[in-house]
């Protein structure tokens, strides 16, 4: 492809697309730290809160209506790739913006304008006014991993400074296969969504093995820094009943169905996996039991707390339906977690040695 | 109605407060302390402010003991001897406290209580310390109502220190304010993580810059009433105020205000403070006969005088003709760098003021970043604090307060609100105190949203008991009046929150 930004990209260092950064953050790891949000995901949960990191801006032009004060420009059809560095096809004024969100609502694309493109320089910068404050910097997203290369190069650069870096990843990067970037972190914030091969996809649109694989991996090298299941709500929503069409309609992605092995396979083994990692349990996808979710969260927390050590830190979040797109509500349902459903797995979790298992 | 007509009939002062109202009353009477013409127009025109100081001083404004006087000699005037054991101590205070006057009537310093109280502590039982500590705490907060009585804690950890904030959760009291003077370097961190903790409970402790404090007043320095720094066996005699926003608006720009109006104004606050400290040095009794001074709880030589000022954001905004304050001071370099220059010419010309008395601060004032009073409205923000509704995020806001509060050892400081999670992550917030005090904050204090005991500027108050008033009940508290006004004509309870910006699943 020949243009500007063919050039542009040749003689630039790594571009990171940041869909946004966080000064100070209390939930994104240990103490106080900044968290980098990256742009792209190569999952789209259901219960996704921030659907709109999941793609790049393709430079459709829909959200440039919406915008109340004009604080976008460009568009159609712009969207470039090359050398793993994207560019940003609709430009966003920050000065003029007004945090509206409506061009997020809008873009049908899960996507969002307002991301930034940054050097390795660029965003150590912004590091450098939060490192007195912070304990370190936790990458998140999206799946930071996408945009790897553009880690090994700044996280180095921000160690410089004194700071630790942890990565927070949805897991489906093999982690074992790049020692350059795993030696250079403190560790990875690992999502374990769930562990039923049917329902991981249907909810995450890829399967656990890898996840699980990591888990085991990054725990073995000791650089396993914390786990974290969202549990899903017992009542409201409607997961499918019979069979495979009634959700098909909604995602409009796939006919898988949310259906589970009995749980008394899973509350009598304790995991459905081996300690190669390899699933001896039974994938439903088709017809087949049905099970409320509150035995899929406890599927998923006992193999999680039979695998993990006790001194790391599994932490369970409540699915909270805020900010999560339609067809998830409609999976999932618009009520929260029950807090006591969720106490009860944690104290499951400990009694399984996950130790440093709590609600957050 | 006659002004004590009003006082008298008033339903929603207590007695004591109807008392203190009628004897500033009586006081208004006398004007045997003069000052110039100019003076008194600059106070008719709002740009300086005594703070209602009363016209003629019968004490200093803030007293700070030395209380190791007492746990050492006791006192001849009270007839107490030294205290044998914690109840006995405890009850020695108690009584000392109501006989130290201030500009309310109630003690501003009730002294370091942790060292204080140790050693009497350690001889006890836990839970009966405990239980002695809590009716300590009960008996001031029914009966020193005002919450400009403050105590201090710290830096070293201690088993009191610990007791103490223990029962400020327990109980939710609103006074007395507590400080903890924090050194990362002695402090241990699970003792200021506690604090972190009880502060985002109750509001209490903030954290004061120990090493900042020691640098220029010495290891003896007290924090007292909000956050003024001033020096233990010691004190403040007089604290009027700039209100800067006023000030500017004689100038015909910035270079004008700075070296015209700025030196203006200042020379005729020197001449209040010069003629206020001679007189309450020379003419009143206090120093001559008080037993505080004759017996050595506090001493003349160590009390300074507070220069205060507020509304520096909106006096930079107006002199760069910044209408729009989230454009103005502390978001605007420009603006913030105005501001420094001010704070720069004010320290010159407080150094350059040879001040009578005040030995032990080289007889020179100190500068005050003062919290600003329920009048003030929106005008001046206290202090140099960024205007509420325009503060940024709590990085850039911590970035500005790092560079004023250097110029301010009297004191200063800011509020910051934390989102409930943080309740649940104390260690997430130690190391953002860690990290500004390290870089030029004097003063943090922080709470949480939707506690019922809040800050308004640099009191505490609970927030039901602003809403008693409201409906038209007395409070206890003398301060929630106060409260009240700065709520309803400040929007001080609106103030930003450090929120973990979203809301995620992951
Ligand atoms: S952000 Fe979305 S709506 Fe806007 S141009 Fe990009 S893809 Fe289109
Ligand atoms: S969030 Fe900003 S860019 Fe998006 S629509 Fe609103 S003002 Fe425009």
């Amino acid at each position: 492809m020949a243009g500007p930004w063919t050039e542009e990209c040749s003689i630039m260092k790594k571009i990171g697309i940041i869909n946004k950064i966080i000064a100070f953050s209390n939930v994104d790891g240990p103490g106080n730290r900044t968290a980098v949000f990256f742009q792209g995901c190569n999952l789209h949960c259901l219960y996704c809160h921030n659907p709109e990191t999941i793609h790049f801006c393709v430079g459709c032009s829909a959200c440039l209506a919406v915008c109340p004060t004009g604080a976008l420009e460009g568009g159609h059809g712009k969207a470039v790739m090359g050398e793993g560095d994207m560019l940003q096809p609709v430009t966003w004024h920050p000065q003029k913006c007004i945090s509206c969100d409506a061009c997020i609502k809008a873009c049908p694309h899960l996507a969002s304008p307002k991301t930034r493109r940054m050097t390795a320089e660029e965003l150590l910068t912004e590091i450098k006014k939060t490192a007195p404050y912070i304990n370190g910097v936790s990458f998140s997203g999206g799946e930071c991993t996408l945009q790897r290369d553009f880690l090994v190069e700044v996280i180095p650069l921000i160690r410089q400074l004194g700071l630790g870096v942890l990565l927070d990843s949805n897991g489906t990067y093999d982690f074992e296969k790049d020692p350059e970037l795993l030696e250079m972190i403190d560790g990875v914030m690992l999502d374990i969504k769930a562990v039923d091969p049917a329902v991981c996809r249907t909810l995450t649109g890829a399967g656990p093995e890898m996840p699980i694989k990591n888990l085991k991996y990054l725990q073995s090298v000791g650089k396993l820094a914390e786990v974290r299941t969202v549990l899903l709500p017992e009542e409201g929503g409607s997961l499918p009943g019979e069979g495979q069409n009634r959700r098909s309609a909604a995602s409009g992605r796939g006919s898988e169905t949310i259906l589970v092995t009995s749980s008394e396979k899973a509350t009598s083994e304790g995991s459905f996996f081996d300690d190669d990692g390899g699933w001896h349990g039974e994938a439903v996808t088709g017809e087949g039991d049905l099970h409320p979710p509150n035995s899929m969260n406890e599927l998923t927390v006992r193999t999680v707390a039979s695998l993990l050590s006790p001194a790391i830190p599994y932490k369970l979040l409540r699915y909270r339906p805020f900010g999560v797109r339609q067809e998830g509500i409609d999976i999932i349902g618009n009520t929260i977690t029950e807090e006591s459903a969720a106490e009860a797995l944690a104290a499951l979790a400990r009694s399984l040695g996950a130790e440093n298992c709590r609600v957050v | 109605m006659s002004a004590a007509l009003d006082i008298i009939k008033d339903p929603t002062l207590t007695y004591k407060q109807e008392l203190l109202a009628l004897a500033r009353l009586g006081e208004a009477t006398d004007n045997t302390l003069r000052y110039s013409d100019d003076y008194y127009a600059a106070k008719e025109s709002r740009a300086l402010c005594d703070l209602n100081e009363g016209p003629m001083p019968y004490r200093p404004r803030y007293i700070c003991p030395d209380y190791s006087v007492l746990f050492k000699k006791g006192s001849v005037f009270l007839e107490l001897e030294p205290p044998k054991d914690l109840a006995e101590a405890l009850n020695s205070l108690m009584i000392l406290y109501h006989h130290v006057p201030s500009i309310t009537a109630y003690p501003v310093y009730l002294g370091d209580l942790d060292a204080l109280l140790e050693p009497f502590v350690l001889k006890e039982e836990r839970a009966y310390a405990k239980k002695l500590l809590g009716l300590f705490l009960k008996q001031i907060d029914k009966t020193l109502t005002d919450s400009f009585v403050h105590a201090d804690l710290g830096p070293q950890a201690s088993i009191t220190g610990e007791l103490l904030m223990e029962l400020t959760e327990e109980m939710q009291l609103a006074i007395p304010n507590l400080t903890l003077k924090y050194d990362p370097a002695v402090t241990p961190e699970d003792f200021a993580l506690k604090a972190v903790q009880c502060m985002l409970k109750t509001a209490k402790p903030s954290f004061a810059n120990h090493g900042m404090f020691v640098k220029e007043w010495g290891e003896k320095y007290a924090i007292a009433s909000c956050y003024n720094g001033l020096m233990q066996a010691g004190g403040g005699f007089t604290l009027p105020r700039l209100r800067l926003y006023e000030c500017s608006l004689a100038a015909k720009d910035a270079e004008d205000f700075l070296n015209r109006v700025l030196p203006y104004y200042a020379d005729l606050q020197f001449e209040y403070m010069d003629k206020r400290v001679k007189f309450i040095v020379e003419e009143s009794s206090f120093f001559k006969t008080n037993f505080l001074v004759t017996e050595g709880f506090v001493k003349q030589e160590n009390f300074t005088g507070m220069f205060g000022l507020v509304g520096l954001a909106e006096c930079c905004n107006h002199l760069l003709g910044i209408t729009d304050p989230k454009k103005g001071f502390g978001l605007n370099e420009e603006a913030t760098a105005l501001g420094r220059r001010i704070m720069d010419k004010l320290t010159e010309l407080v150094e350059a003021h040879e001040a009578p008395y005040c030995e032990s601060t080289g007889h020179r004032y100190r500068l005050h970043a003062q919290v600003g009073i329920d009048s003030d409205g929106r005008e001046d923000a206290p202090g140099t604090r960024i205007p509420i509704g325009a503060e940024p995020a709590m990085l850039d806001q911590l970035a500005v307060n790092e560079q004023f509060h250097p110029y301010f050892p009297t004191g200063t400081g800011d509020i910051f609100k934390f989102e409930e999670t943080y309740l649940k992550t104390p260690e997430a917030v130690l190391p953002i105190i860690q990290g500004s005090l390290k870089r030029g904050l004097r003063y943090f204090s922080g709470y949480l949203e939707n506690n019922d005991v809040v800050r308004v500027t640099d009191y505490l108050v609970k927030r039901s008991e602003i809403d008693k008033l409201t409906a038209g009940k007395q409070s206890l508290n003398n301060v929630t009046i106060f409260g009240k006004g700065a709520k309803d004509f400040g929007g001080a309870l609106d103030r930003r929150v450090q929120h973990h910006e979203e809301d995620r699943n992951h």
